[in-house]
């Protein structure tokens, strides 16, 4: 009768060191996830250096009436004129 | 004597399965917790790095030829394309002596935008993110070109 107990001990030692496992498989599956490609934050950063190569004022939509700046003055980066005029469009 | 024996050695072993059941649970938990913990702290995380040296000087690069190139989108002679780049739609809109140098203009744009999606991928430590960088890219510069200018839609030009 003991022996049954001392298997069964033997055992949950067993299920527990498998949980354990189950449980660090689990945490590294998370990680995993993150490896993923953060499509949000590419959009977000994709936003950021366009509005910044094109000069257009972030989070303004893309206007019809362009500036039609001559290639004048390409050293200063603030050669267009960022004034925060009322916007006519309707905001969408 | 002997059901009584086995009744009470098979209670035993219930109240250790019953308290190992408890431990189990509870480390079942604390990794749950864990992983949460850091999934939530890499989401917070989770922002591009758009800022190294060179990615900058690709933007600034790219910022001073836009001046250059901002006629050819408004004429029509440059496009942009669906893969992210920029191509040359119409050249018969520009003078056959300048020709040449829009080519080279439009060439130097493109080098400079794979260098930009490789740069942004290299500097977030994922350089296999490149694609998927320069498909985003791709939809903003045509959701943000402005009226008037052509972009590559389903291997069409629109004009937008």
């Amino acid at each position: 009768m003991e022996r049954i107990v001392i298997n069964r001990h033997v055992s949950l030692q067993w299920l527990r060191t498998g949980s354990l496992l189950l449980a660090t498989a689990g945490l590294s599956a998370c990680v995993t996830i993150n490896i993923y490609f953060p499509a949000a934050a590419a959009e977000k950063a994709a936003n950021k250096v366009i509005d910044e190569i094109w000069q257009t004022p972030a989070g303004q939509p893309p206007s019809s009436t362009s500036p039609a700046v001559p290639p004048a003055n390409p050293v200063m980066p603030s050669a267009t004129p960022v004034t925060p005029s009322v916007n006519l469009e309707p905001a969408p | 004597m002997m059901p009584l024996k086995s009744f009470r050695t098979s209670l035993l072993s219930l109240q250790l399965f019953l308290c190992h059941g408890a431990h189990i649970l509870k480390q079942g938990l604390l990794g749950i917790s864990l992983s949460l913990l850091f999934a939530v702290s890499a989401q917070a995380a989770a922002d591009l790095d758009v800022n190294t040296p060179a990615v900058a000087a690709v933007k600034a690069s790219m910022q001073n030829r836009h001046l250059q190139l901002l006629p050819h989108y408004q004429s029509g002679a440059v496009g942009l394309t669906a893969e992210g780049f920029v191509a040359v739609k119409d050249a018969g809109l520009v003078p056959l002596s300048q020709r040449s140098a829009l080519a080279a203009l439009v060439k130097e744009e493109n080098m400079d935008r794979v260098e930009l999606y490789h740069g942004i991928a290299a500097a977030n430590g994922h350089p296999e993110w490149e694609g998927e960088i320069q498909r985003t890219f791709a939809l903003r510069w045509i959701d943000k070109a402005q009226s008037g200018w052509f972009v590559q839609r389903d291997g069409q030009w629109t004009r937008k």
